[in-house]
């Protein structure tokens, strides 16, 4: 275990530290910005950057077998199909075709 | 365990050292990091939990003989709530993982034990800690929201212990999730030198991917109970419409583990029908690849259908679609299993042995329920069937024509190697019928009354039912004596029955290759793998 | 890796690496135990997604109500707290590196340094959750929102907001009590460059809270300050 383990460079995780604090410092200031829907985008997009940045040099994934990055994957798939399975059901309940009342202007409600 | 522990002194003279006379006592068995011995821990525990579990169905099926009941409706949904939760977690969820898997993964992949035996311990522990509290909820009075604790009924309405038991539940869960990782963690790093990927028993392959099910599937649902949990003792409001909170919400996360959970609770019975079923046939299993391969997909496929089960409660119909679709890919894999087995009979030398009586048992009775599940699995046919007696007979078919007979069909194939000892034949063949046949009238009943509308849930029913539910009742009462049988004759066969010696079947893989019961760690040395799996030669070599 | 320090053609005792009875070598065990660890840290991925899925729907039907509770999340206090914890997780990623390099002295200091900054985190969310307290922000307890067409709603997000950060809270405790074990293994001179398993898992454990964090932030802080 002592022959192939990986010592990180100290420089390495200094610079990683020093752009975790900028990133931080950037989606703060982002959120104050008026950009609509791009908000949340921009506000998760630095966060999984962060997030990988911590993955790989400080958890060090970077030097791993690639079966433990499998495994990682697979964790954050299996999170992506239960986030977007159950959003899919949110999203597309409206979609349904909903008859209104009769005396409701039928008309437009077939015309839907 | 007395049983075992006493039992062995007076032959110990005379016995090789194996794992369960090398120690005494019951410190030797509470702080034991041997899998095998954890196995046997895990064995009594949910024998015992069985069989509670199974009171509780004698008590609600006692009441189903009359239509207007025989005990009141509380009550009725406090036994067929305490029954599913018992059952599903307690015994259905680490029936074969825990116990059989649990001893047999690391002989049969040639380790000295799984990769992590203190958490395997831990596991244990854990796993009593929630069955006493699920206990403990019992013996106040139950729960009465079914094993489903659907909000807002649990987190709001219900007068029973709701939270004793979700939080034996809830504990349970880390015990599941413990063993599965275990599992994953011991297969990849814990083979011995020449045991593949494409060696390993079919056995291994389903417990694998039941250990993936376990540890992607749990954790959500030990954060929907304690979700559910605070909203039930500080009303935040999480699943309650009246603020905006949305109860499907809960139904989603809980069917995210939950239908999954039923992969948990036949893929490892799969397992053991590859083992039998080969053992039996005294041939290679037909299709390994695919077969190793179906368990892979069945754990994948298994985690994108769980909206099946809310086909009629308010999902979106765009969703429900999709997921009828995917419901029926996961047939697919579960199809290429039976074709195999019984391709793997097919010229092949069959003996009808015990173990393979519950095989066949399997083979039909899974068949059923899972063509039935294609019928739930249909958007338009559902909308009939849902909650109705047809659902409850489509997952009795799965679980105990499935997994139970799995489960005895596993315990009664190595039971000579867990204890050394053989039981009798002719009483166990006998138990094998009376099983199948109880099971049948049990629950093929329910079908049609389900297809003729009694809903599930209810404590009475129209009298035009009564002729069926009473043939159930009837079945119910067969399928107990069924199960007590074996209880007597194994525990008979531990001290009276002949010894079994290594391999009394003749069969192939590496447990089989060491003696009946194994030594602490397995094999006295490392053994080397130089052949595939279910290497069965000729007739005649075998015998000998 | 020019600072490895391992004497070549010395292969270390059983003893030395911890080596347990059931692996074959110390190579075997320290894989285990690094795929074990990850096994377990996807287990925590999803034990929280289930939160962050119950975040997601709600914020979709209910975006208004939750931009609107930015105005109560004091984001000076949360943004240093995400410093503050991205600090400990450099820290322990020096730990680490020390246990690899024999380094008893550093990795007792960085070990000490991320449990200053895990108090600290754990010490300014303790204020957070008091203020919380006293402008009736806690939902099921003590709740009164001043946006009356909102109530409802933001009553969600802040029962979401507890319990995320209640749950990452906990967390951190169970990784200071772990890193309390670590440390004083550490001074027992337990590890070095053989055997520094432990140190290297609960490295992996702390990351991953750390994690949590980054993502808590913007979600729970950062919603609607846009006016």
């Amino acid at each position: 275990m002592t022959s192939h383990a990986h010592i990180p460079n100290v420089r390495t995780l200094v610079i990683v530290w020093l752009a975790l604090l900028c990133l931080t410092a950037l989606t703060t200031t982002v959120s104050y910005l008026e950009l609509g829907w791009l908000n949340i985008v921009v506000a998760l997009a630095i966060a999984v950057l962060k997030a990988s940045m911590v993955v790989w040099i400080f958890m060090a994934v970077r030097y791993t077998t690639s079966l433990t990055k499998l495994f990682v994957v697979a964790g954050l798939v299996w999170l992506g199909i239960m986030i977007l399975l159950t959003a899919s059901d949110y999203t597309s309940r409206d979609w349904t075709y909903q008859p209104q009342p009769w005396s409701h202007n039928a008309a437009a409600g077939a015309s839907r | 365990m007395a049983t075992l522990a006493h039992g062995t002194p007076e032959i110990a003279a005379e016995e090789p050292v194996n794992y369960l006379n090398v120690e005494h006592g019951w410190k030797s068995w509470l702080f034991t990091t041997d899998h095998k011995r954890i196995a046997v821990l895990y064995l009594i525990s949910i024998t015992l939990m069985f069989f509670v579990g199974g009171f509780m169905a004698v008590l609600f099926r006692i009441n189903l003989l009359e239509p207007e009941g025989i005990f009141s409706a509380e009550t009725y949904n406090r036994l067929f709530s305490m029954h599913g939760i018992v059952m599903v977690f307690f015994f259905l969820v680490p029936s074969i993982p825990a116990t059989l898997a649990n001893f047999l993964i690391p002989i049969m992949i040639g380790a000295k034990d799984l990769a992590f035996p203190r958490i395997n311990l831990l596991s244990w522990y854990i796993y009593v800690v929630g069955a006493i509290l699920t206990m403990y909820a019992v013996v106040r009075g139950g729960v009465d929201t079914g094993w489903t604790f659907y909000a807002p009924y649990s987190s709001t309405f219900s007068n029973s212990y709701v939270l004793a038991a979700a939080f034996g539940v809830f504990t349970a869960g880390f015990s599941s999730i413990l063993t599965g990782l275990n599992f994953i963690v011991t297969v990849h790093k814990m083979r011995a030198p020449g045991m593949t990927w494409s060696r390993l028993p079919l056995f291994v392959w389903s417990n694998y991917a039941t250990g993936l099910i376990q540890v992607l599937g749990t954790p959500v649902l030990a954060i929907v109970l304690l979700l559910l949990a605070f909203e039930r003792i500080a009303h935040v409001g999480i699943f309650d419409p009246n603020i905006g909170g949305d109860p499907i919400l809960f139904q989603h996360l809980f069917w995210f583990y939950s239908h999954p959970a039923v992969y948990i609770m036949i893929l490892p019975g799969m397992g053991v029908i590859s083992e039998i079923v080969s053992c039996f046939s005294r041939k290679r299993v037909f299709g390994y690849n695919f077969v190793a391969f179906s368990s892979m997909a069945i754990a994948v496929l298994s985690f994108v259908v769980w909206g099946h089960h809310m086909f009629i409660t308010g999902e979106s119909v765009y969703t429900g679609l999709a997921f009828s679709f995917l419901s029926f890919m996961v047939a697919v894999p579960s199809a290429i299993k039976v074709f195999n087995w019984t391709a793997t009979m097919y010229k092949g030398s069959v003996s009808f042995d015990t173990p393979m009586l519950y095989a066949f048992g399997f083979i039909g009775l899974f068949t059923i329920g899972g063509l039935t599940g294609l019928f739930l699995a249909t958007l338009a046919t559902d909308v009939a069937t849902h909650g109705t007696y047809f659902v409850v007979a489509h997952f009795h078919y799965v679980m105990v024509g499935g997994m139970v007979m799995a489960f005895l069909g596993g315990i009664h194939f190595w039971w000579p190697k867990m204890t050394g000892r053989m039981y009798s034949e002719a009483w166990s063949k006998f138990a094998a019928l009376i099983v199948f046949i109880g099971f049948n009238l049990t629950f093929f009943p329910q079908f049609i009354l389900g297809y003729m509308g009694m809903p599930r849930r209810y404590h009475a029913y129209p009298p035009e039912f009564q002729a069926l539910n009473v043939l159930s009742s009837a079945g119910a009462s067969v399928l107990g004596v069924g199960y007590i049988i074996p209880m007597i004759y194994l525990l008979w066969s531990l001290k009276y029955g002949p010894k079994a010696g290594p391999n009394p079947w003749g069969a192939a893989g590496l447990e089989w290759q060491t003696q009946s019961p194994p030594t602490t760690f397995n094999f006295d040395e490392t053994p080397i793998v130089t052949e595939e799996a279910y290497n069965y030669g000729p007739l005649e070599e075998v015998i000998g | 890796m020019a600072e490895t320090v391992i004497p070549v053609g010395q292969e270390p005792t059983a003893e030395e690496t911890h080596l347990r009875h059931h692996f074959a070598t110390p190579a075997q065990q320290m894989d285990a135990a690094t795929l074990g660890m990850w096994t377990f840290l996807i287990t925590e991925v999803l034990f929280f997604g289930g939160m962050f899925a119950a975040y997601a729907i709600y914020r979709g039907m209910y975006m208004d109500a939750f931009a609107s509770t930015s105005e109560f999340m004091n984001v000076v206090l949360g943004g240093t707290n995400t410093a503050v914890l991205i600090c400990s997780s450099l820290t322990m990623a020096l730990g680490v590196r020390a246990a690899q390099l024999s380094n008893r002295k550093q990795l007792q200091l960085f070990l000490v340094l991320t449990m200053i900054f895990g108090t600290i985190f754990l010490v300014i969310k303790g204020f957070e959750y008091h203020a919380k307290w006293v402008e009736h922000l806690v939902p099921g307890f003590n709740f009164h929102y001043p946006i009356p067409q909102f109530e409802r709603h933001a009553q969600i997000l802040f029962f979401l907001y507890f319990c995320m950060t209640g749950m990452h809270a906990l967390h951190m405790i169970v990784g200071l009590g772990l890193l309390s074990y670590l440390l004083i293994q550490a001074t027992r001179k337990v590890f070095s460059a053989t055997y520094y398993a432990p140190v290297e898992m609960i490295g992996l454990y702390w990351h991953f809270v750390d994690i949590v964090w980054i993502f808590l932030f913007p979600l729970l802080y950062l919603i609607g300050h846009r006016k």
